[in-house]
């Protein structure tokens, strides 16, 4: 069986996201059990090998980054998938995928930290290590599926933008988004969008600059790659006193996501002309608010929002509209406050940012507490 | 081959960044050697990766190759997802003794169980020589490092005989005065399937050799030469003896099934059930 057929399949988040990575080409998957996302490793153990990849449980996190880093420059799509402690073992790792351009996904499910935390149990706290994890200066791709039906065109998604700009994506769910089960639609495969990496040409030799994105060779055509995680000018070699040469590295290294934020940077919003409380939300957290626009429309007051799809880069601008009109935008996450910050940052004070927060045992926001909270700050304009 | 040897030929046109005195131009010139000797006109087909330090300079960026140079202690787990997408291509992995038994040591431990189809080379100069010369799981019990100005007081590991425990289907430890050995071990090792690893004992003139009382790094090999003992020769020794030796050799050679073919294996036995 090469991938599935399209159809309409009653999943959970992992098993949506497993068989997407396999549409989207990913050959190799390495990883280390870990509640909540063993479910994805089980799953691509069974399927790699049918369609001739190769799954293989690794000693570590460490060694599972590692070995994706290592098929990736074999010339293949892979993929990990963790939570927040491996996650945390992988951030090195993480740092040395994006100076030497290694396109890979890292899913990380993320659970209650920090440490060993509630490991069974749903958070959302992983979302600045997501974006500032590893050490320096680099530009992060951080995508949150709030379904499973996300979980799947988002997985997909993760590639595409992992091949296009040659960079690793972070594809952030959760423990709700991973385990919930319900539809998701696998349209006809010739519909769906794969982007495959830029190869060079037979005596190209700069891997590592000149363009904006580089093309990358795998390992064994012939090109003599030399792939290195120390400061490197085009053609891989070593400099790691030179100013210049960092500064012409690490400054393309960040314009290439941060030249294409449109393009990255994707919402879903809704009434943003016309509204005046704003809500901000994102992953299993944002569910809640479905229902609670229509409660409050019942209420007569009008509700927005924008749903985040990509964290980072952040989407600034759908943010800023929503500021436009709101003068009050909800913030609500399962951590003690992370983007709520960035849309304070966003906003330049147009609109008051007001925090809803809850952590702890996996419970959810739920839309009472939600709509409680857009009530009271609808009601202090008095 | 109608061309004579010349390490040239495999590098790159760029200045080798190792102190006077240091083991990897023996390391270098031992490996090339073997490579020309089994009649590779050039470096297609293999692909270098090494870690952190300053044996993990010897392939990357000089050698005239694919190179993957990773992080410290990484180099195993970047060669197992290179060797298991491409298992037609020739891994080897270089590293010190800090890299590949030190922060490394696990991953070294499930590649050689796992009988992963790379060759190490692991170039052992008992201290951590880029930081400064710093006290590395290698370093002798009671030699002074700048970590421990007092003397070590822990004892080494024997790396070679944790890969024969482990499961390496090739193991063996030469000197830097073995120059001969260790070029025919290599060329043993490369036409081996599987796990092998071949730590070479070398001298690290600048951070070990003058702080443990050697003038330069002649006097380091002399020492070498003089306290390898053969491993068929060292079963007769007490653990008093060997404490000064170092026990060269080969420790093991077998054709336990490698990871390539057993995982490649087991993908043909899946797609027969998906079939079926």
């Amino acid at each position: 069986m090469e991938h599935v057929k399209s159809n309409v399949y009653f999943w959970q988040g992992s098993e949506a996201c497993a068989e997407a990575a396999v549409l989207a080409g990913c050959r190799f998957f390495a990883g280390y059990p870990i509640t909540p996302a063993t479910g994805i490793a089980e799953h691509l153990s069974r399927r790699l090998p049918q369609v001739s990849g190769v799954a293989i449980q690794m000693e570590d996190e460490i060694a599972s980054i590692g070995a994706v880093i290592g098929a990736s420059w074999a010339g293949v799509k892979a993929m990990t998938a963790t939570s927040g402690p491996g996650f945390s073992l992988m951030q090195e790792s993480i740092g040395y995928a994006f100076i030497t351009e290694t396109p890979c996904v890292i899913v990380d499910v993320q659970r209650v930290g920090p440490g060993t935390g509630q490991a069974t149990k749903c958070a959302q706290g992983d979302v600045m290590q997501s974006r500032w994890g590893t050490h320096g200066d680099y530009s992060a791709i951080v995508l949150s599926p709030n379904s499973a039906q996300e979980m799947f065109t988002l997985t997909i998604r993760a590639f595409n933008l992992a091949e296009k700009y040659r960079t690793p994506v972070i594809l952030l769910s959760d423990e709700v988004t991973a385990h919930m089960r319900e539809k998701v639609v696998v349209p006809p495969v010739e519909t769906l969008e794969i982007v495959n990496r830029k190869k060079p040409k037979p005596g190209e030799k700069a891997f590592f600059g000149i363009e904006e994105v580089p093309p990358m060779p795998a390992v064994g055509e012939g090109f003599n790659v030399a792939v290195t995680g120390s400061t490197h000018d085009e053609y891989g070699i070593r400099f790691t006193s030179d100013p210049l040469v960092h500064r012409r590295l690490v400054e393309r290294l960040n314009k290439k996501i941060q030249n294409h934020v449109d393009e990255i940077a994707e919402v879903e919003c809704f009434n943003l002309e016309n509204c005046e409380v704003g809500v901000v939300a994102y992953g299993c957290t944002s569910r809640a608010v479905y229902d609670v626009v229509e409660e409050a429309r019942a209420k007569g007051l009008k509700v927005g929002y924008v749903r985040l799809k990509t964290l980072w880069p952040f989407p600034d601008e759908a943010v800023q509209k929503l500021a436009e009109t709101a003068s009050k935008i909800i913030v609500p996450e399962m951590n003690l406050r992370q983007i709520f910050f960035e849309v304070k940052r966003a906003v330049e004070g147009r609109a008051k940012v007001v925090p809803l927060n809850k952590i702890g045992g996996g419970e959810l926001i739920t839309p009472d507490e939600l709509l409680a909270k857009i009530l009271e700050e609808a009601e202090g304009d008095g | 081959m109608a061309e004579a040897f010349s390490v040239k030929r495999y590098l790159r046109d760029l200045r080798l960044p190792f102190c006077p005195g240091c083991g990897a131009f023996t390391v270098i010139n031992a490996f090339l050697r073997a490579v020309y000797e089994l009649g590779h006109e050039d470096l297609r087909g293999f692909v270098f990766c090494s870690g952190i330090g300053c044996s993990s300079w010897i392939p990357s960026p000089y050698f005239m190759a694919d190179s993957i140079h990773t992080l410290h202690g990484r180099s195993i787990p970047v060669a197992t997802g290179v060797k298991l997408m491409r298992p037609d291509l020739n891994v080897v992995v270089f590293g010190g003794d800090g890299d590949i038994v030190g922060i490394g040591l696990s991953h070294f431990v499930h590649a050689a169980r796992r009988n992963l189809d790379v060759l190490v080379i692991m170039v052992n100069n008992m201290v951590y020589g880029m930081t400064g010369g710093q006290v590395a799981p290698t370093t002798p019990f009671k030699a002074k490092t700048t970590t421990t100005p007092y003397g070590s007081f822990e004892y080494p590991l024997d790396a070679v005989r944790l890969a024969v425990a482990a499961g390496a289907n090739y193991a063996a430890r030469w000197t830097t005065a073995h120059q001969n050995e260790l070029k025919e071990a290599v060329k043993k090792a490369l036409q081996l399937k599987g796990f092998r690893f071949i730590e070479v004992v070398s001298q690290c003139p600048t951070a070990f050799g003058r702080r443990v009382g050697f003038k330069n790094a002649w006097e380091m090999i002399k020492w070498f030469r003089e306290n390898s003992i053969m491993l068929e020769q060292a079963k007769n020794l007490d653990e008093e003896d060997l404490a000064t030796r170092i026990v060269v050799g080969e420790f093991v050679q077998r054709q336990r099934p490698t990871l390539t073919e057993t995982l490649y294996a087991t993908i043909k036995e899946a797609q027969k059930i998906g079939q079926s």
